[in-house]
């Protein structure tokens, strides 16, 4: 599929041009603008919360800060109609496997937000026996929100930067969308519950132990 | 409520099988408990339930201690006679001994009716491996099935009576027990900015970081990384 389709030409018009135009009532735009436009106003998140992150997304969503501002009020009860998972909270190994399976079941094209200090690294939990030390050994993320808890404010931030993201996604080329193309498998694997850990404890292919700066070794 | 001297008595005089132990608690907040043992445990939880001038209507939480092995120094002092025309000197004598370990199960009743409350209850099982039975106090107290279902999963105290005892925390292929004093947790410490306690000796064994000649093994610097 790749190959078929030649890569977008650049624009021969400057976004600065473009706006100029725009203002003289002249809107020019391509089909990947408007495609994406449309996707990043209209993200539905799972509903889906975890610990007390969970408690500012729901502060998010009600009328004080207003998430439907940016189009994400709609939260499904549903993965298979959701785009987002908002992994909002302490991810315990017992429920890690279950994160990864409802990430399984949502349709492409989906995207994660880690939200809070515990979804990035395992938090304040990290050293302990029953706490998964960051969602993002298992499941590919695009947000990070630090914070314990984030603020509302900082939800809707990161909801903004993912819409960029969104809005900055070619439909074509080798930088596409996993969802427009055919050689990113989109499901991840899930891990086991094992006798004392779960296994594998990490998605080699998502996520490898941070390399140290270690200055006696140059 | 009725202090617990004559509570113990009380027991003690209606119960023919069973031992009350008092035990003592000299802090500030002087909750002093009852250690049971003996059989028929369950009927002495009835009968605290439903005696009038008790009426402990609520168990509000059920808990669990981990005693480990331990070795107790006793010191004797012993009285030796001395020379003729002295007088007998007082020796001091270290007995070494060890305390088998156990797991232990507290109890903390309350009454709503009379208002009155807590008693603390204890239960201790025989040793920390194969005599793990206590009796369960569910079917007595409904609100116990998911603390005694706890304290199994995390300190593997098997409550005999009890309706559906499974892991309630941990899933259910867990092997162990992690609140038990020797549990050996997951071996996956990660690189974190700054240890310090626990995590501080779990950093330096990961993540020895090699000592420039001259340094000390100072515990505010080592196991960090320098920039």
């Amino acid at each position: 599929m790749n190959e078929t389709i030649p890569a977008t030409p650049p624009p021969t018009l400057t976004p600065d041009e473009r706006d100029d135009l725009r203002r003289q009532g002249i809107l020019l735009t391509s089909l990947e603008e408007l495609y994406n436009w449309g996707r990043s106003h209209s993200v539905w998140p799972l509903n889906f919360g975890l610990a007390c992150c969970a408690i500012e997304m729901i502060a998010a969503s009600m009328a004080r800060f207003d998430i439907a501002r940016f189009g994400s009020e709609v939260f499904r009860p549903s993965p298979r109609q959701a785009d987002l998972l908002i992994v909002s909270g302490t991810v315990t190994k017992k429920m890690a496997p279950h994160v990864v399976r409802l990430w399984n079941q949502m349709p492409e094209p989906k995207y994660c937000i880690a939200m809070g200090a515990c979804a990035i690294s395992g938090g304040p939990f990290k050293q302990g026996y029953n706490v998964l030390k960051g969602i993002d050994r298992f499941i590919p993320v695009d947000i990070y929100i630090p914070g314990c808890p984030p603020r509302p404010e900082a939800l809707l931030n990161g909801l903004v930067q993912l819409q960029q993201k969104i809005r900055g996604q070619p439909l074509t080329g080798a930088d596409a969308p996993r969802h427009l193309r055919s050689d990113d498998p989109c499901d991840c694997p899930v891990p086991e519950l094992g006798a004392n850990d779960i296994e594998p404890s990490h998605t080699p292919a998502l996520w490898s132990a941070p390399a140290l700066p270690r200055p006696d070794k140059g | 409520m009725e202090a617990l001297e004559v509570l113990r008595e009380r027991l003690c005089a209606r119960f023919s099988g069973i031992e009350v132990a008092l035990i003592p608690n000299a802090s500030p907040s002087g909750q002093s408990s009852l250690l049971l043992s003996g059989s028929g445990l369950r009927e002495v939880a009835y009968f605290l339930r439903d005696d009038p001038a008790l009426r402990l209507d609520q168990c509000s939480n059920v808990t669990g201690v981990d005693w480990p092995e331990r070795e107790v120094v006793d010191t004797v002092k012993e009285t030796q006679p001395g020379a003729p025309g002295e007088a007998p000197t007082i020796v001091e004598r270290k007995i070494k001994r060890t305390e088998p370990g156990c797991l232990e199960v507290v109890y903390h009743l309350y009454s709503i009716a009379l208002r009155q409350g807590p008693l603390v209850l204890r239960l201790r099982t025989g040793n920390r491996t194969d005599a793990v039975t206590v009796p369960s106090f569910t079917p007595v107290w409904r609100s116990c099935e998911f603390q005694e279902r706890e304290v199994f999963d995390l300190f593997g105290v098997v409550f005999e009576g009890h309706p559906d005892l499974r892991r309630i925390l941990m899933w259910d292929a867990f092997k162990d027990h992690p609140m038990r004093k020797d549990y050996v947790e997951p071996d996956d410490y990660e690189w974190e900015p700054t240890p310090h306690g626990d995590v501080l000796a779990k950093a330096r064994k990961h993540y020895p970081v090699p000592m420039a000649p001259g340094a000390t093994d100072d515990p505010a610097t080592a196991g960090k990384i320098s920039e």
